[in-house]
C-alpha cells in the first residue's frame, strides 16, 4: 500500500541557492513524524515544498503514489494536506472566528473539524472569537493557525515550528492538544527544533543537517549521542 | 602602560594600484563617434532644408523630455504623469517674460525654467506625501491646477491663448548675427537659433545625467531604486536626493517648454498643458527605448519619429497602436528595445557601472588579498 | 447664492463621485492596484450602455442591468488574463499598462463612437424633482446619491460578511497563506475587478444621464474618483462617501461663486487635505 506521502530525491531552490539535497521521507496514514534540525537545515523548506508553496519536480513529492510535486498550494489543499505555517501566519484583517473560517474555504470537507469542535479544542479561542486574530498572545495565536488548518478535515497536517517563541508551559498545552487531533485520523508532520518535545510526540523522526537527512528511526531506538551528531554535525569542536 | 595598538601597523597595503573604472572600449569609441555626430548636427541648418531642421528640433526636445523623466521615473523612482506642469509653466513663462517685461526671448528661457523649478517647490510638499500610483495622480492633478490656473490668465489669453508678438522673434538675440552670416530670412533664422539652443540642451542633459550617475549621488540613486529602506540604513539621504532630481528635471522641462513654444509661437493652456504631448509620448519613447538606461530615450526616440512620421495620419488608430504597443513592451520586453540589444550584444555605450581594476592580489595566511 | 441649495447640490453630486471612486477603492484595497484606466472605463460603460439603448431599444435602466455582467466579464478578462501579469513589487509595470490601456481605449472609443458628445436619455426624469423641506431637489441626483449608499452597504456586506469578502481580506494580507487556504490569488484578483466593472456600470448610467460624455472624458472622471478617495482616506468605502462628498461641496461652492472655478475648487480642496491630513480623513487601512 503506497505512503501517505513519499518524497523521493527531493531538491528545492530559493533562486541560485540550493536548500535541499535529495531528501527522502515517508509518511504512513495514521502516523506522526517530526523532523528535527537546527536553524537553516531545510525542515521548512521541506514543508513548503510539500504544502506547494515552493515547486518542485512532480515526480519529487508522492500523495497515494500520485506525482505531486509541482502543484500549487491552492491544489495540495484540495487534496487534503494544511500547513501550520511557521510563525503563524493569520490574516491581521480576520477576526479569530474569521480565520478559522477561512481555513476551509478551498476544500469544505465533512469531518470531525468544525467551529464548534475547534471550540472545545481550545476553549479560550471561542471567548475570544470575535477579536482580531493578531491581537492575541502568540500561544493562542498558535491555537488559532492549528484550527485553521484543521478546518479543511486534512489528511495530513503539516506543522512547522509550533514551539517557536513560546513557553514551555503554553508549548505544553499546545502539545497536549494532539491526541485529539491524532485520534480525528489525521496523520502529521512536526517540525520541531525542541528535540525533547519531538521525541516525545513523535512514532518517527528524521534528522536534518544542512540540507539532508542525517539520521531516522523510532525514538526509542535512537541514541542521544547520535542525535546530537546528526543534529549539529559530527566535528563539534571543544571551547578553550 | 602601553598597548600594541599605538605601534601595530595595519597590514592593509592601502588601495595602492586599485582604481574604479566605468569606462569600457566600445565607450571610448563611442564618445569618440558621438563628437562627430554632434558637430554634423550642429552644422545642420546649413545643410538641409528648414523642414527637416524642424524634424531635428522636434526630436532634440522629445529627446531631452524623455532623458529628463528617465532620470526621474527610471532612477530616481518619481514616476510622473505630470511633467506637463513644467512645460506648461515654462512655456507660460517664457511668454509673460516677453509679452509682460519685453525681455529678450533668449534671455526669457533660463528664466523660464527657474520659474518652472520654483513651481516645483511648493509641488514637492504635496506630491511627496504620496507613494507610487497615488504620486503619479497627484503629479497630474496638480498639472490640471496649473492648466486651470494659467486658463484665468487673461492678459495671456485666458482659456484661448495667443501668440508671440513678431517683433519679439525678429529682433532676438543672436538672430541679425545669423541672418548675416548665413543670408537666412527671419523666420528660418529663428528656427536655426531655437535649433541650436535644443541641441545644445540635448547635449547638456545627456552629459548632466551621465556625469551624475557616475557620481556619489548617482549611486546613491541607484540604491534607492533597488531598495530605498536599506539605502537609507547605509546613509543615503533619499528624501533629499529625489527632491534635487525633482528640483533639477522641472528646471530642464521648464526650457524645453519655453524653447517648444517659442518655436510654435503660440500658445494656449491645452496645448501646453498637454498630457498627450508631453507625457504619454515621452513615456512612450522611455518604455519602447528602455528605461533606467540613457541609450533608451535615445533609441526611442528615434523609434518615435519614424512612427509618428509615417502613421501619424492614421489619427487614433495610431494612437491605440502605441497604447497597446507600450503595453505589450512593458509586460514582455521591460527593458525596451535597448534592454533587447545590450542583452545580446552586452554593449554600453553609456557605462555607469563601477569596475574595480588594477592593483596586486596578495594571498597570505591569513586569507583574503588584503588580510 | 442659496447657500443650502449649494451644499445640497454638492452632496448629492459626491454620491456620484463616490460611486466613481468605489471601484477604485475596492480594486486598490484588496490588490495595491490603482488602474489609470478607471476612469475611461467608466466612459466605456456609458457607451455600453447606450449601445445597448439604440440596439435593443431598452429604458436605460434596463440596459445598465444587462451591462453590468457584461462589464463583469470584461473586468476579469482584463485583470486576469491583463493586469495579473503586472502585479509584483515593482511599482512601474501596473502603472505604465494601465496607461497604455488607457490611451488604448479612449481611442478604440473615438474610432468606434467619433468624438461627439453623448447623453443617456431618460426623458422626464431628467429633469423630475422633488419637494424636499421647502426646496425643490432634483430627482436623479437624489436617486444617484441613493445608490451609492445601496452600493457602499452592499460591498460592506460582501466584504465582510461573506466568505468572498474573508478570501478578499486574506489576499490583501497574505497572498502566499492565501493560497494556502486553497484561495487561487489569480482568480480572487479577477472577481475582485470584475465586481469593480460592476459598480463601474452603475457609475456609468448616472454619468451618462447627468452630463454629456465623449470618448476623452476618462481621465477627469479618474481625477474626481482618485481625489475622492485621498480625501476620504483609504481602506474605507463610508469614507470614500465622505470623500466625494466633501469634493461635491467644494466643486458646487467654487462654481457658486464663479462657474469657471468649479474644478480648480475641486482640486483645491484636495490639496488642502493632501497637505494638512495626507492619509485621508477616514483613514483605515494599515498601508
Amino acid at each position: 500500500m503506497a505512503s501517505l506521502i513519499e518524497t523521493c530525491g527531493l531538491t528545492a531552490f530559493y533562486g541560485d541557492f540550493q536548500a535541499i539535497f535529495g531528501v527522502d521521507i515517508r509518511l504512513d496514514a495514521g502516523e506522526t513524524i517530526a523532523v528535527i534540525g537546527a536553524n537553516g537545515a531545510g525542515k521548512s523548506t521541506l514543508m513548503r515544498s510539500i504544502a506547494g508553496v515552493i515547486a518542485n519536480r512532480p515526480e519529487m513529492i508522492l500523495h497515494h503514489g500520485e506525482p505531486v510535486g509541482a502543484l500549487g498550494a491552492p491544489d495540495i489543499v484540495r487534496r487534503g494536506i494544511a500547513l501550520v505555517p511557521e510563525g503563524r501566519k493569520l490574516f491581521p484583517s480576520l477576526t479569530v472566528e474569521e480565520n478559522l473560517q477561512i481555513g476551509n474555504y478551498g476544500r469544505r470537507e465533512a469531518g470531525p473539524w468544525t467551529l464548534e469542535s475547534i471550540y472545545s479544542l481550545f476553549p479560550i479561542l471561542k471567548e475570544r472569537r470575535r477579536n482580531p486574530a493578531t491581537a492575541l498572545s502568540g500561544g493562542q495565536q498558535q491555537m488559532v493557525a492549528i484550527g485553521r488548518a484543521l478546518m479543511s478535515n486534512p489528511e495530513i497536517l503539516l506543522c512547522d515550528e509550533l514551539s517557536l517563541g513560546l513557553a514551555p508551559v503554553v508549548i505544553k498545552d499546545i502539545y497536549a492538544a494532539f491526541s485529539r487531533i491524532r485520534a480525528s485520523g489525521a496523520a502529521l508532520i512536526i517540525v520541531e527544533q525542541d528535540i525533547a518535545q519531538a521525541l516525545k510526540v513523535a512514532d518517527r523522526i528524521y534528522c536534518m543537517m544542512e540540507g539532508r537527512i542525517t539520521l531516522t528511526g523510532r525514538p526509542a531506538e535512537l541514541d542521544r549521542a547520535d542525535i546530537h551528531a546528526a543534529y549539529f554535525g559530527a566535528e563539534t569542536h571543544e571551547l578553550v | 602602560m602601553t598597548t600594541d595598538f599605538e605601534t601595530m601597523t595595519t597590514e592593509i597595503d592601502g588601495t595602492a594600484g586599485w582604481r574604479i573604472e566605468t569606462h569600457t572600449r566600445l565607450s571610448r569609441i563611442f564618445a569618440v563617434l558621438s563628437l562627430g555626430v554632434i558637430a554634423v548636427l550642429a552644422a545642420a541648418p546649413l545643410l538641409v532644408s528648414r523642414g527637416v531642421v524642424q524634424d531635428l528640433f522636434f526630436i532634440l526636445t522629445m529627446l531631452t523630455l524623455a532623458q529628463s523623466w528617465n532620470l526621474l521615473a527610471g532612477y530616481a523612482g518619481l514616476i510622473s504623469v505630470g511633467q506637463q506642469l513644467f512645460v506648461g509653466c515654462g512655456a507660460y513663462a517664457l511668454f509673460g517674460f516677453v509679452i509682460l517685461a519685453g525681455v529678450d526671448p533668449i534671455v526669457a528661457i533660463p528664466l523660464a525654467g527657474l520659474f518652472a523649478m520654483l513651481v516645483a517647490i511648493p509641488t514637492t510638499f504635496f506630491a511627496f506625501r504620496l507613494y507610487g500610483p497615488y504620486f503619479a495622480i497627484g503629479t497630474w492633478v496638480i498639472a490640471e491646477v496649473g492648466r486651470l490656473l494659467l486658463a484665468q490668465w487673461k492678459a495671456l489669453g485666458g482659456g484661448t491663448g495667443t501668440s508671440l508678438p513678431r517683433e519679439a522673434t525678429r529682433e532676438m538675440f543672436g538672430i541679425s548675427t545669423i541672418e548675416d552670416w548665413l543670408g537666412m530670412r527671419s523666420s528660418a533664422a529663428a528656427d536655426a537659433l531655437a535649433y541650436w539652443l535644443a541641441l545644445v540642451l540635448a547635449a547638456a542633459t545627456i552629459g548632466f545625467v551621465y556625469k551624475l550617475l557616475r557620481s556619489k549621488q548617482g549611486l546613491g540613486l541607484a540604491a534607492i531604486r533597488d531598495n530605498e529602506t536599506a539605502a537609507r540604513a547605509l546613509g543615503v539621504d533619499a528624501r533629499r536626493l529625489k527632491t534635487l532630481i525633482y528640483l533639477l528635471t522641472a528646471f530642464v522641462t521648464g526650457i524645453v517648454g519655453a524653447l517648444i513654444y517659442l518655436q510654435k509661437g503660440r500658445i494656449s493652456p491645452d496645448a501646453a498643458f498637454s498630457l498627450t504631448d508631453w507625457t504619454a509620448y515621452v513615456i512612450f519613447i522611455v518604455v519602447i527605448g528602455g528605461i533606467g538606461t540613457i541609450e533608451g530615450p535615445i533609441l526611442g526616440v528615434l523609434v518615435f519619429f519614424v512612427l509618428q512620421n509615417v502613421f501619424s495620419s492614421y489619427g487614433s488608430w495610431y494612437l491605440l497602436a502605441l497604447g497597446a504597443l507600450a503595453i505589450v513592451t512593458m509586460l514582455f520586453a521591460p527593458s525596451g528595445l535597448w534592454g533587447l540589444i545590450s542583452h545580446r550584444t552586452g554593449w554600453e555605450l553609456f557605462p555607469v557601472r563601477r569596475r574595480l581594476r588594477g592593483g596586486a592580489i596578495r594571498q597570505d595566511e591569513k586569507g583574503g588579498p588584503n588580510g | 447664492m442659496n447657500w443650502f441649495d449649494t451644499l445640497l447640490q454638492g452632496i448629492l453630486l459626491g454620491g456620484l463621485y463616490a460611486l466613481f471612486a468605489a471601484g477604485l477603492s475596492l480594486v486598490f484595497g484588496i490588490m495595491r492596484l490603482v488602474n489609470l484606466a478607471h476612469g475611461d472605463l467608466i466612459v466605456l460603460a456609458a457607451f455600453l450602455i447606450l449601445l445597448i439603448v439604440s440596439s435593443l431599444g431598452l429604458d436605460p435602466f434596463l440596459a445598465a442591468l444587462l451591462a453590468a455582467p457584461l462589464m463583469f466579464g470584461l473586468g476579469w478578462l482584463m485583470q486576469y488574463h491583463l493586469l495579473n501579469r503586472t502585479l509584483g513589487k515593482d511599482v512601474l509595470p501596473p502603472l505604465l499598462v494601465t496607461f497604455g490601456l488607457s490611451i488604448v481605449i479612449q481611442n478604440g472609443l473615438l474610432e468606434a463612437f467619433t468624438a461627439d458628445s453623448r447623453r443617456i436619455s431618460v426623458g422626464a426624469l431628467e429633469t423630475a424633482s422633488v419637494q424636499m423641506g421647502g426646496i425643490n431637489v432634483g430627482l436623479m441626483p437624489l436617486v444617484t446619491f441613493g445608490s451609492a449608499v445601496f452600493v457602499i452597504v452592499a460591498l460592506n456586506y460582501l466584504i465582510y460578511r461573506t466568505a468572498l469578502g474573508r478570501a478578499f481580506r486574506a489576499t490583501s494580507d497574505d497572498v502566499i497563506t492565501a493560497s494556502l487556504m486553497g484561495i487561487r490569488p489569480n482568480s480572487i484578483f479577477a472577481i475582485a475587478t470584475g465586481l469593480a466593472m460592476m459598480v463601474v456600470t452603475i457609475a456609468a448610467l448616472y454619468l451618462g444621464i447627468r452630463a454629456n460624455f465623449d470618448p476623452t472624458a476618462g481621465p477627469a472622471r479618474l481625477i474626481y474618483a482618485f481625489e475622492a478617495v485621498i480625501i476620504g482616506g483609504l481602506g474605507s468605502l463610508w469614507g470614500t462617501l465622505a470623500g466625494g462628498v466633501i469634493l461635491g461641496i467644494a466643486q458646487t461652492v467654487g462654481a457658486a461663486i464663479n462657474p469657471e472655478w468649479q474644478i480648480l475648487a475641486g482640486h483645491i480642496a484636495f490639496l488642502l487635505v493632501l497637505l494638512f491630513r495626507p492619509r485621508g480623513l477616514f483613514p483605515r487601512a494599515l498601508d
